[in-house]
């Protein structure tokens, strides 16, 4: 498979073309706003948590193809997750997405979301991967702020 | 694919001179006079089409900057030793360069800065936050980029005066009619973009400061987009103020020049205070030097300031009017290319153009579109080349960007056509 098609997988065009849980949500305990001014990728990701678990999740915005799909393919994974879950799947997505942990295991412990692996190929990418990632786990440990908005750059990724 | 040799020419005019004087513009020559032209990117031969964002620089200017540091370098303006006097003999020998490139009337009314963006803030501060007060109104454009917003929104707010802006149409051209209805006694600055880096728009910049003028409004134009495309005549135009920077103008980062009427700028405020720009100090008064050097602080950017002036004697070798009359030629056939693809929408149409084509397609963001494209070995730039408010004002979140330079050729154009059916194969649209 060439490096464009590693990239743009089946998968992620059709997560990008049929997000799923794009959705607002009136009643989210927690609402983070993540955004890339560079770009301009903007989304809004809302959470509802009920007894340490992901009782329900959805987002709203707009971007490139890699930061929709990694969005949607977010949302699909973590639903009905527990906190803790949700954390180990950060880390090791983060770890994949930047190249820091390539062995197959990690990519297959991923699931689906191993489709992105091909995202650690293009660096200039790689912060379209994490945006809503960095969005819902810089809000998920907030016990006060129930809303947050986290702002990327190129330092971060 | 590239008719363009590999073959380094030194120091040779790129225009091919033949018995009765008629020159040509030599393509393959040009192309032979910037090394990185050749470069093989992914496999591919680069195909570099982002010239709005810095253009590539020919061995005249890379061998400049070798030069200097190998047998010029010191300190300018304060040496009375051989070196320092080879130096400052050579920076104000690019001082007068630009000056004749611009059509300024004298060296002194040119100021090196670092670029386009440091030029508008020496103008916001030294004149802008010295002459304006409460209730007063500048006037910018609605494409301009981000570095002529900022600074007279910075200073509008410090002084409670008023930013407007003037409107522009679906194709990207100003609405000069409502910008004769704003200005007025109140108007105090007037800073409008010659040349749009977004949407490649040619601006009436003439027709602009001549009603400014009539109202006793001083003009500032950024130059940054123009001077590379455009003939640039400062006192045919009339403005006050022309800033560019060097790194779009074939020479290094880090340099640029602002254009002043040395009446105005005599009754302006130091931008930044240091060396060079003092005429004594005291620990009770300091005088300020005379112009340029009240508004060159400090040990600017000396081989730049030369590679500078070699880029311009560089561009003028090939002749301005002959680059013009070729990047019309692309930027026609590339209008024709792009706006035949299905789904491709070009973004900004206006009738005068120069050097730019914005486009999105589709429903594919234009990060998506830059990604695939790079693979081919096309460089574009994509996002909101720092004019948010001109991404607004179509709906749009980013553009696509293809910006085109004297280098460029047709085959390239073809190469970006194909890259874009590429992008469309892959998202199937």
């Amino acid at each position: 498979m060439s490096a464009i098609n590693e990239l743009y997988q089946q998968l992620i065009l059709e997560h990008n073309k049929s997000p799923r849980n794009f959705k607002t949500m009136d009643d989210a305990d927690k609402k983070a706003e993540g955004f890339n001014p560079l770009c301009g990728d903007h989304y809004t990701i809302f959470l509802k948590i009920k007894d340490n678990r992901i009782a329900d999740i959805g987002f709203q915005g707009a971007g490139c193809a890699i930061s929709k799909a990694s969005a949607s393919m977010m949302t699909a994974a973590i639903k009905g997750a527990t906190v803790e879950e949700v954390e180990a799947l950060f880390q090791k997505f983060h770890a994949v997405v930047t190249g820091k942990m390539t062995s197959d295991t990690d990519v297959e412990d991923l699931g689906s979301l191993g489709a992105l692996a091909g995202v650690a190929e293009f660096p200039a990418r790689i912060k379209c991967a994490s945006l809503a990632w960095h969005a819902m786990h810089s809000v998920l440990h907030e016990m006060n702020d129930s809303t947050k908005t986290v702002v990327t750059s190129d330092t971060m990724t | 694919m590239f008719t363009a040799g590999n073959t380094m020419k030194k120091n040779n005019s790129a225009m091919t001179v033949d018995a009765d004087k008629r020159v040509t513009f030599d393509i393959e020559r040009i192309r032979g006079d910037f090394p990185i032209l050749h470069t093989m990117v992914r496999g591919k031969p680069l195909v570099y089409l982002d010239n709005a964002a810095t253009t590539q620089k020919p061995l005249h200017v890379i061998d400049a900057d070798q030069r200097y540091y190998h047998s010029q370098n010191a300190n300018i303006h304060r040496g009375v030793h051989y070196l320092s006097e080879v130096a400052t003999f050579e920076y104000e020998k690019a001082r007068g360069k630009v000056k004749n490139f611009i059509n300024a009337a004298d060296n002194h009314e040119i100021i090196f800065v670092r670029g386009t963006t440091e030029a508008i803030n020496l103008v916001a501060h030294g004149y802008g936050r010295k002459f304006l007060s409460e209730g007063d109104e500048v006037i910018i454009s609605a494409m301009e980029h981000h570095s002529n917003i900022v600074p007279w929104q910075m200073v509008c707010e410090e002084k409670k005066a008023v930013l407007r802006v003037i409107p522009m149409n679906d194709d990207g051209e100003l609405i000069i009619e409502e910008f004769e209805k704003m200005l007025s006694p109140k108007t105090k600055f007037v800073s409008v973009v010659m040349v749009s880096n977004s949407l490649g728009t040619i601006n009436p910049v003439k027709e602009i400061i001549r009603s400014a003028h009539a109202q006793n409004v001083p003009v500032l134009v950024d130059g940054a987009q123009a001077v590379s495309h455009l003939k640039v005549d400062v006192r045919d135009l009339d403005c006050d103020f022309f800033a560019f920077s060097g790194h779009k103008l074939f020479a290094p980062t880090g340099v640029g020049a602002l254009y002043g009427k040395a009446e105005i700028l005599d009754r302006m405020d130091p931008y930044q205070c240091g060396g060079d720009m003092i005429e004594s100090v005291t620990f009770e008064k300091t005088t300020f030097n005379a112009l340029p050097y009240k508004f060159e602080a400090g040990t600017g950017n000396i081989a730049g300031v030369i590679g500078l002036g070699v880029a311009i004697d560089y561009i003028r070798r090939v002749g301005m009017d002959e680059i013009e009359t070729y990047e019309h030629e692309l930027l026609v056939y590339g209008t024709g290319l792009l706006s035949a693809i299905d789904g491709v929408r070009l973004i900004g149409t206006a009738k005068e153009k120069a050097g730019v084509l914005s486009f999105v397609l589709e429903t594919v963001h234009p990060h998506d579109i830059g990604t695939i494209l790079d693979m081919e070995g096309i460089a574009i730039r994509t996002g909101h080349h720092c004019t948010q408010p001109v991404m607004k004002r179509f709906g749009i979140p980013a553009t696509a960007r293809a910006s085109l330079s004297l280098y460029n050729t047709k085959d390239e154009l073809d190469a970006l056509a194909r890259g874009i059916g590429k992008v469309k194969e892959v998202f199937h649209s």
